[in-house]
């Protein structure tokens, strides 16, 4: 292995223009991502966690080639996906980055038996017979914890639990180095959650899977995650090493996401930890704020929040984008 | 309280399987009598010239206006009774079966392969081409379906051809509309997104993630449509512009009959009759292929 970062992520932009009226004039834009850098090692997990509309599955569906960036790269094993051919992306790019999606219910199409689900990626990029094809996911299907037979029926027969156990063999069905887990376990119930999330480690540990996790709660992230980004609005808050994030959290936002997760926060000088409640909700990533982008909500926001842009600081294992570290 | 309740369970599961028993014959005999009016239908048309008892196209005079058999007056020679130049009216609509059923699924089937080929594409693709594509068929619903037909006419001379191709001109945009909203909604789905990860081409995307999600809304327009295409037949021969008298259809012959609905009502009664068991057939049969289609409800 040349270089230990398998994908890397700079400056991302992606703004949607918001249309209006019968031209379809584009009166604004929506800036659901404003210059996000991160970056994910062979083997690793990087976590992005925020709100709804921080604009975490936007960075999915830009990672996956959904959509086109406004700006920025993002590189894959050192290559710029911008500078690739579609065929070079089909050929080198596809089988290696797969997707498990957030609502197992809507992420397969409900007229295709579980075998032609799982085998999808199979007969789209190799040349292999029907047969050894269905053979292949008889042991990807045992491999997540459904047994081969499940095969012959339908999505609809399964439950939501066995339904993303059967995504997440479609998506290691081509041997894939990194995998998108847009919300992985939030439309499972509780009690199933620890099991896939376990079921993630596993495989992590034996094929040496990158994982990008995205999620709105830190608790279900904190134990399978190496590296941490918070996101708010658009933009990475704080970003770093998972052990020390969540050690000795640096920015307001990510302080109150730990104390909304009911993890245990680092005691205060009264020897008691302190509750932070968000009020509010996110402003509109239509017109956001100036100055810090979360100083709306920040219980330590000063004049200097609301006028000028953070820069991004970089303390320890960890990066965080705030005034009070200037 | 307590003793009174296993009484209640028994004869509600009574109640519930003595109505599960009607409902499973109401169920079949929904499927078969059907199945068995259309395929009845089918073999009338082909074997026409073997079953109908008469020439359809021979008048008799002497036997004009002759009530069916069980009326007053009626000979048993002719069971349905004759028409205003004494033609056999069961043998007219045995071969008028030829042309109404010939006309309509032709026209379907055209039009439903032609709209839903250009439907996925418009919705799948966006932009340019579904901008092209839609204005095309904006323009193939505004145009004055009467002047085509006449057009064609005139250019190819009254027929078969004429009232099949009319039709299929007309009537394709229908089906390109509507396949075209849900092939765009298909296209927003989850499951879309991930074939594109996987590597799917558009190709694949649309043959075997859209077209088969969208399969139910187009048989129910499909099954809709017989009656219309029976009806529309009817009335482009009425006009001169599609099948020539003599040759039956049914649609001719219920429009053949009018003048007559106070005097000798069955002359249009009959076909209008078999129009209606058609259509009625054809949307329970759509029902139910639609049902097995879907393998979400297959197994209720």
């Amino acid at each position: 292995m040349a270089s230990k970062i398998l994908l890397e992520a700079k400056d991302i932009v992606k703004h949607y223009p918001v249309t209006r009226g019968l031209l379809q004039r584009t009166v604004g834009w929506v800036r659901a991502l404003d210059g996000v850098s991160f970056s994910v090692e062979h083997g690793k997990s990087l976590s992005i966690v925020g709100e709804s509309g921080a604009g975490k599955t936007t960075i999915a569906r830009q990672i996956l080639l959904l959509e086109k960036l406004t700006s920025g790269s993002i590189f894959f094993e050192g290559q710029d996906l911008n500078k690739m051919t579609p065929a070079e992306i089909k050929a080198v790019y596809r089988p290696k980055v797969h997707y498990v999606q957030q609502n197992p219910w809507s992420s397969m199409n409900p007229r295709m038996r579980v075998r032609d689900v799982v085998g999808e990626p199979l007969f789209v990029n190799t040349k292999q017979s029907k047969k050894k094809v269905y053979e292949e996911v008889g042991t990807l299907l045992e491999q997540v914890g459904i047994g081969a037979e499940g095969m012959n029926r339908y999505p609809h027969e399964f439950s939501g639990g066995q339904r993303q156990r059967i995504a997440v063999a479609r998506a290691l069905a081509l041997n894939p180095s990194l995998l998108v887990l847009d919300e992985p376990v939030s439309a499972l119930d509780v009690s199933i959650r620890a099991q896939i999330m376990n079921l993630f480690k596993d495989l992590q540990d034996k094929f040496n899977l990158a994982f990008i996790v995205i999620a709105h709660n830190l608790a279900t992230v904190r134990y399978m995650s190496h590296t941490v980004a918070i996101m708010y609005l658009g933009q990475l808050v704080e970003y770093g090493d998972s052990e020390a994030l969540f050690e000795h959290p640096l920015h307001p936002y990510t302080r109150a996401l730990i104390s909304a997760s009911q993890l245990t926060l680092p005691e205060d000088s009264e020897g008691k930890a302190k509750q932070i409640i968000l009020t509010g909700e996110m402003p509109s990533p239509l017109n956001p704020p100036p100055g810090c982008r979360f100083h709306t909500r920040c219980s330590e926001a000063s004049d200097k929040c609301s006028r000028d842009v953070p820069e991004m600081h970089k303390i320890g294992k960890q990066q965080v984008k705030c005034h009070h570290y200037d | 309280m307590l003793s009174t309740l296993p009484t209640a369970k028994t004869k509600t599961k009574k109640q519930y399987r003595g109505v599960t028993r009607v409902t499973r014959v109401i169920q079949k005999l929904a499927f078969w009598v059907p199945l068995i009016i259309m395929i009845a239908m089918i073999i009338l048309a082909i074997f026409a010239n073997f079953i109908a008892p008469h020439d359809p196209n021979l008048p008799k005079i002497t036997d004009r206006y002759t009530p069916p058999v069980f009326m007053e007056g009626g000979k048993s020679e002719y069971l349905l009774g004759t028409d205003q130049i004494g033609r056999d009216i069961l043998s007219r609509l045995i071969y008028g079966a030829r042309v109404s059923l010939s006309v309509s699924l032709l026209v379907i089937l055209i039009t439903a392969a032609i709209g839903t080929m250009l439907g996925i594409a418009a919705g799948y693709s966006g932009g340019r081409a579904d901008a092209i594509i839609m204005r095309v068929v904006d323009m193939a619903l505004s145009f004055p379906g009467l002047l085509l037909a006449m057009l064609l006419a005139v250019a190819i001379g009254p027929g078969f051809t004429t009232v099949v191709l009319a039709l299929s001109i007309l009537g394709w945009a229908g089906y390109a509309r509507m396949i075209r909203g849900e092939a765009l909604r298909i296209s927003q789905s989850d499951f879309v997104a991930q074939a594109r990860v996987n590597g799917a081409s558009g190709w694949r995307i649309m043959t075997r993630h859209i077209f088969p999600n969208i399969i139910n809304s187009l048989i129910v327009l499909m099954t809709l449509q017989v009656g219309m295409m029976i009806l529309a037949e009817a009335g482009l021969s009425y006009l001169g512009l599609g099948i020539t008298v003599p040759t039956p259809s049914w649609g001719a012959m219920v429009s053949d009959g009018r003048a007559n609905l106070d005097n000798a009502w069955w002359i249009s009664l009959f076909p209008g009759v078999c129009i209606g068991l058609v259509v009625l057939s054809g949307n329970f049969l759509g029902d139910w292929i639609r049902d097995k289609l879907d393998p979400r409800l297959r197994q209720l």
